[in-house]
């Protein structure tokens, strides 16, 4: 697939994902919405991760540290094939379901649970090590929110890569720039953000978080440095693909009534069919 | 010991978290001192409006428990009351060893808030269940434990907090709860356990905390429909627990039942059944979430499915009186 049509695949899961929301009506649609180009571009060009290869010793590791975006890493993962799309949205976050609102390794695809923020990291740190001993090639990839950086279990985890020069390892920041309370710079600053990781050792890449061509250059350059971790800033819009929610605070975790579903939804057909008469 | 309450509906529900902000703006506004810490989880915790209108006395930390436990433990040895927010699954097990060096342990009057507490958070699964922190927070010395069961025993239970200055850990969950006490009538006496009963003569006692007190008084309701007469002991201070009140009950019933949001291991079932194995051995029999990731679905749906609901409790004195 080329980077246009994986960015009119971002724009028609990001629909599937607004559905799987509003049946549920729980979910986390800001974050949701500002990932799914990542995972995308990971999922369907960068990681060599599919239903076909889960029990290879050798596959990529993906976790997602930010677990509350769950509904969008299950939309792609059911567009990978790993579990039928209309069983998840049909029974997410219900009664009994197996899918529960953070990822959960019983389902396929899943490696590590998530859910409590600032684990991510210190994991793939333990998994990029493992990969260092055992000399294999598979690389491992992490994503996690720029409120989440808050926490020390993160840095302790930078550290440790740094240090370890772990370069088949590589972060993502979902840097939208807002948490729960409202920006980022507001509540708890992160900036310099790329200093920061420089100081411990890492390779920064700085990147537009919702184009497709950025990330893809960007995760190209990760695979491509030698000596120490990269971590990808891509700069992101929290709520991508409809003015309703975009770089709204409340819309972190908010489900959308029908008025603003129809709207959201006629949103992100427009953007869609923009990108692919373009 | 007091009458089992008249249960209402009131339909005017707020959460207990509700009544904590409350009584902390009215105290905030007299005592400089009292402080409010949140590490980006002030809506939960329904503490926007201190945040907004006592902004001097209101730290935000951004998303990180330890760093929120042990700031608040600095700002205690200086002098402040800090009021520490954050929901109670990070709180007890994130920053379980701030909680335990320096705030128990450095003796700092911290007052931890553990909000949307037990499993609150319903389907965002165990990561957001706090099923452990009855236990874990009972085991550090010097940590006291309070789950209060309505909002008007949350207001004297912070109103009391207030006046002391040690640390404690309270915990309140996310939804809001029918009342069971009122305005002119919430009996409250500090680590003091309310008893609730008809008679003197009741056969069963049911010893319950937080918002589980309040399908225990239902479950009562309803067995003296049935002829059998049932205490309920509103144990809101799980530590120190009201060992008192327990012997008391345990002298009287022939049976005892203690239903808890929390694990069964270490919270208040273990507690009770501890202190009446020593002294007068009776059957107890304790209700708790199991030992295992809870059933997904909303909290409803949980305390439903594991008989944590006046049936439930009900069925179960009924079955073990025989
Ligand atoms: C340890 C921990 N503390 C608090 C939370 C509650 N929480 C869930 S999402 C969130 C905000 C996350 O903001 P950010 O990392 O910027 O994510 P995004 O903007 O991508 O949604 C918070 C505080 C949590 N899940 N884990
Ligand atoms: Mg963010």
């Amino acid at each position: 697939m080329t980077n246009r049509e994986l960015t009119v695949l971002a724009y028609e899961l990001r629909e599937k994902t607004v559905d799987v929301i509003t049946g549920a009506k729980a979910g986390h649609i800001g974050g949701d919405m500002s990932v799914m180009d990542i995972l995308v571009m990971l999922y369907f060009r960068h990681m060599n991760i599919s239903p076909k290869n889960m029990n290879d010793p050798d596959r990529d590791r993906f976790v997602l540290s930010k677990g509350h975006s769950v509904e969008s890493y299950y939309t792609v993962l059911a567009e990978k094939g790993f579990f039928d799309y209309e069983t998840y949205r049909d029974s997410f976050s219900r009664y009994g379901s197996e899918f529960i609102g953070h990822p959960h390794n019983t389902i396929p695809g899943v490696e590590m649970n998530s859910g409590s923020l600032g684990h991510g990291l210190p994991v793939c740190v333990g998994m990029a090590l493992a990969g260092k001993m055992d000399e294999a090639p598979y690389r491992v990839y992490t994503v996690m929110g720029d409120g989440e950086l808050a926490e020390g279990s993160v840095w302790e985890g930078v550290m440790a890569a740094g240090h370890y020069r772990l370069d088949n390892l590589c972060a993502v920041v979902d840097r939208n720039g807002l948490q729960i309370s409202g920006a980022t710079e507001d509540v708890m600053s992160q900036e310099p953000l790329r200093t920061r990781f420089e100081s411990f050792g890492w390779h920064v890449v700085d990147c537009a978080g919702n184009d497709m061509d950025a990330l893809d250059a960007a995760f190209t350059e990760a695979k491509a440095e030698k000596g120490q971790p990269t971590v990808v800033i891509a700069h992101t819009v929290k709520g991508c693909g409809s003015p309703v929610m975009e770089n709204r605070a409340p819309w972190h975790h908010k489900v959308p009534n029908a008025e603003e579903t129809t709207q959201i939804k006629h949103d992100l057909e427009e953007k869609k069919e923009v990108v692919k008469h373009a | 010991m007091h009458k089992l309450p008249e249960l209402k509906t009131t339909g005017n529900r707020i959460p207990n978290r509700q009544a904590i902000c409350d009584t902390l703006m009215t105290a905030a506004y007299q005592d400089r001192s009292v402080i409010a810490l949140c590490s980006d989880s002030r809506g939960s915790a329904s503490m926007t409006p201190f945040f907004s209108a006592c902004p001097g006395q209101s730290v935000e930390v951004g998303i990180a428990e330890q760093n929120l436990v042990s700031i608040s433990a600095g700002l205690a040895k200086c002098g402040k009351r800090p009021y520490t927010f954050s929901p109670a699954c990070f709180l007890s097990t994130r920053s379980y060893e701030q909680a335990k060096i320096d705030c128990a342990y450095s003796d700092t009057n911290v007052k931890l808030i553990g909000i949307s507490g037990g499993v609150s958070y319903g389907a965002l699964g165990m990561s957001h269940h706090s099923a452990q922190d009855i236990a874990v927070m009972s085991a550090i010395p010097n940590m006291r434990v309070y789950l209060p069961s309505d909002r008007h025993q949350t207001k004297k239970l912070i109103e009391a907090l207030l006046k002391d200055e040690k640390c404690a850990y309270v915990r309140v969950g996310r939804n809001p709860v029918e009342d069971i006490y009122s305005e002119e009538n919430c009996p409250f006496e500090m680590d003091r356990a309310v008893i609730l009963a008809d008679d003197d003569n009741y056969d069963a006692a049911i010893i319950a905390c937080g918002e589980m007190v309040r399908p225990a008084v239902e479950a009562a309701r309803q067995l003296k429909a049935d002829g059998i007469s049932a205490a309920v002991v509103d144990m809101f201070c799980v530590k120190p627990i009201d060992r008192e009140a327990v012997l008391t009950v345990t002298s009287q019933a022939k049976l005892l039942v203690t239903v808890e949001e929390h694990s069964p291991f270490g919270g208040l079932g273990s507690m009770v059944s501890q202190i009446v194995a020593a002294v007068c051995p009776k059957r107890v029999i304790n209700l708790a979430l199991p030992d295992a990731p809870v059933i997904t679905g909303s909290s409803k749906e949980v305390f439903d499915t594991y008989g944590l609901n006046a049936e439930g409790i009900a069925g179960t004195v009924k079955r073990f009186l025989k």
